[in-house]
């Protein structure tokens, strides 16, 4: 069994990279070089193979020959982890383009395409194969503080339905996670978080999903309740609110 | 008072919070810190350009690993390569023992040296050049740190040993993390035939036992400690046990996996005691309870490493025992030329001013290290958990210091939260060399701590 990560520098990814027992990885991410490290220990110590690729979700050309090159390099695969996402600048996004195309393109486009080729490839395989994608609950409803993330995370978590919905009867299986707020390098020193989750607790809830074949995971747990509220409450209130 | 670990679990989630007010293990003093995290070399280069201190797990006990801005190493963890024949493994600085266990005993490996907790993490343990059970026979951890790469104030990546840039090593090596960032370092495990040690525990009636049962069995066993009753004085100061250790063979483990790894903390303190629970009364009859658990003189049993060399990492945040105050470690080393004496003087003198203290721990120590601010130096040592009531412990913990400076001997900087400066300075005559050696490398003196402004090294 070989899996894609796609964004293999994210905590998140890392962390659920140490749970994929039995795997060998391919690891994509933007200067894939610096993870050698991360490489070197998971070949010492899950005696696994590991090859590292360059990878960037905004070089939308190139997204469709990676099937292939992954493939050539280190043999199929049937496991993609889509776990890469840019939360971007919410202030400069109002007003400048390049800011707001750069969080759409690489939250939703990118990862579109990206899932639109591997899926191709994944459902002509003759084995179990399966898409963990993160998306995000800021995905769940628009808000003023981060509705350009929100808004490209909340299209990807469509994406993913119909995509489920299209491969439902063939042997892919596709699982949407959306996390609340986790302790990683995206989330630092960002203020007014609350209930942060370790990713290690995130990634164990994701492994868990998908050998249950879960469709939608929302991790920690509790955030599929605090969703349900906050997509409950009416938009003439909703829009007044500041959440 | 402990609540089972997994229900601990469950309450994991912490609020961030900018100002978080960071300590070490003794929970003294709190220092309000910006706390950066490294995920890849390069993050060191840049952290690197402004007073920056490296942080590991924080299990140092005072203010040795705070500052106001630090650079956390955790997520350098990462294993870089292993040398099955000779044991040499080479990883990234923020790995902590606990994971260097879990990926080398099962191959037959340990690590050569080990603190008291497993939960430190390498760079941390070079910082401190730790010592463990063994340092009669087998040194400090400096003894088998082959070679450290090093990011140095500059930004750049320089590897040092005992033959390239040796002076660099030997003041990074014991020097609190002042030199610069440790990267990866490559350390020689040892090869052990099981992960049980086999263990002779001696009940020792007065301190003259106590002293004459440690040095006579130096060259017997590979480990050995003494845990005294520090509440004793009189005719039974210095009782206690002596606990002598060898690794076990896999022929004595009738049936046991002979490479068992340690589980998590069965235990958790989830919240701090109120301070006074622990006191003189409460642990006079704590230690008198554990001093008589052993009837016979002497006793054999085969221990699990766990146990053996991490008791208290049994029970998590064990340091909150000691109630919201904290407390302070206090260890001292002297050498053998009155260290006997000094050490009796010291003992009878906590056990009169009751700062109880329920774990008292002695050692001896073979010759030390080349680190400049190597702690271990040939002679006794002797640590005690000090509950801090008010501000007298501390200046009644500075006198015992004069004491300590008369006798040649010098307090654990990874423990010490007090000391002052010129005793500081009578205690480690390789100071100037170090400053020399810190000049040299970090002439901006970017690397400080709390500990380092406070003694006057930076």
């Amino acid at each position: 069994m070989r899996a894609l990560v796609l964004g293999a520098k994210s905590a998140i990814a890392q962390a659920i990279v140490e749970r994929l027992d039995g795997y060998d990885f391919a690891l994509a991410a933007r200067g894939c070089s610096e993870l050698e490290p991360f490489a070197a220990d998971l070949r010492l110590r899950h005696s696994c193979e590991v090859e590292l690729f360059e990878f960037d979700a905004l070089d939308f050309g190139a997204l469709a020959r990676l099937p292939e090159q992954v493939h050539e390099r280190g043999g199929p695969f049937d496991l993609v982890v889509l776990a890469f996402g840019y939360l971007g600048d919410e202030c400069a996004a109002q007003r400048d383009t390049d800011a707001l195309a750069h969080i759409l393109n690489a939250n939703f486009t990118g990862a579109a395409i990206a899932l639109a080729h591997l899926a191709n490839y994944l459902e002509e395989r003759d084995t179990p194969t399966g898409i963990i994608a993160i998306s995000s609950v800021a995905g769940d409803r628009g808000r003023q503080g981060n509705y350009a993330y929100g808004s490209a995370k909340g299209g990807l978590s469509i994406f993913l339905q119909g995509l489920r919905n299209r491969l439902a009867a063939t042997s892919v299986h596709v699982l949407t996670v959306k996390p609340g707020f986790v302790d990683t390098p995206m989330t630092e020193g960002l203020e007014g978080l609350f209930l942060v989750a370790p990713p290690e607790r995130v990634a164990a809830d994701i492994v868990r999903a998908y050998r249950q074949k879960k469709d939608v995971l929302y991790t920690p747990f509790f955030w599929r309740w605090i969703m349900l509220v906050i997509k409950g409450i009416p938009e003439r209130i909703f829009k007044r609110l500041k959440l | 008072m402990l609540h089972c670990a997994q229900h601990a679990k469950q309450v994991k989630f912490r609020l961030l919070d900018k100002k978080n007010a960071t300590s070490g293990w003794g929970l003294y003093p709190l220092v309000a810190a910006s706390v950066q995290r490294a995920r890849y070399l390069s993050d060191l280069g840049r952290a690197a350009a402004t007073p920056i201190l490296p942080q590991g797990n924080c299990r140092s006990y005072g203010d040795a690993c705070l500052y106001e801005r630090v650079v956390s190493t955790l997520p350098l963890k990462h294993l870089l390569d292993f040398d099955p024949q000779r044991g040499l493994l080479r990883a990234q600085a923020g790995i902590t023992f606990a994971e260097i266990i879990r990926f080398a005993l099962p191959q037959g490996f340990f690590p050569p040296v080990t603190p008291g907790t497993k939960f430190p993490t390498l760079g941390g343990c070079i910082a401190a050049d730790v010592h463990g059970k063994n340092h009669h026979a087998e040194g400090s951890i400096a003894a088998f740190v082959e070679s450290l790469d090093m990011v140095l104030a500059d930004g750049s990546l320089v590897r040092c040993s005992r033959n390239e840039c040796a002076d660099l090593f030997w003041a990074t090596l014991g020097g609190m993390g002042l030199t610069g960032f440790i990267y990866a370092a490559t350390l020689r495990l040892k090869k052990v035939p099981s992960a049980y040690i086999r263990q002779r525990a001696v009940k020792t009636a007065n301190w003259a036992e106590t002293c004459r049962v440690c040095t006579e069995t130096q060259h017997e066993y590979t480990y050995s400690v003494a845990w005294i009753d520090g509440l004793q004085t009189g005719r039974q100061l210095g009782r206690g046990h002596v606990l002598l250790g060898e690794h076990a063979d896999a022929r004595e483990l009738k049936g046991k996996p002979p490479f068992a790894i340690h589980g998590d903390g069965r235990w958790a303190v989830p919240f701090f005691l109120p301070g006074g629970v622990l006191n003189a009364q409460s642990l006079r009859v704590f230690n008198a309870l554990y001093y008589h658990r052993q009837v016979r003189h002497v006793t054999d049993a085969l221990v699990h490493y766990d146990p053996y060399f991490y008791p208290l990492d049994a029970i998590r945040g064990w340091n909150r025992l000691y109630g919201r105050r904290g407390f302070l470690q206090y260890q001292v080393a002297v050498p053998y030329t009155d260290g006997a004496e000094v050490i009796a003087d010291l003992l009878g003198r906590i056990a009169r001013e009751r700062v109880a203290s329920p774990l008292a721990v002695l050692k001896t120590f073979g010759p030390p290290s080349e680190g400049l601010l190597s702690f271990p130096i040939a002679g006794y040592t002797l640590a005690l958990d000090i509950p801090l009531r008010d501000a007298g412990t501390i200046t009644f913990l500075r006198a015992l210091n004069k004491i300590i400076v008369e006798a040649k001997g010098r307090v654990y900087l990874a423990k010490d939260a007090i000391l002052e400066r010129e005793d500081f300075a009578a205690m480690y005559p390789q100071l100037e060399q170090f400053k020399a050696v810190k000049r040299k490398y970090d002439p901006e003196c970017r690397f400080r701590s709390c500990l380092s402004d406070r003694l006057g090294i930076t």
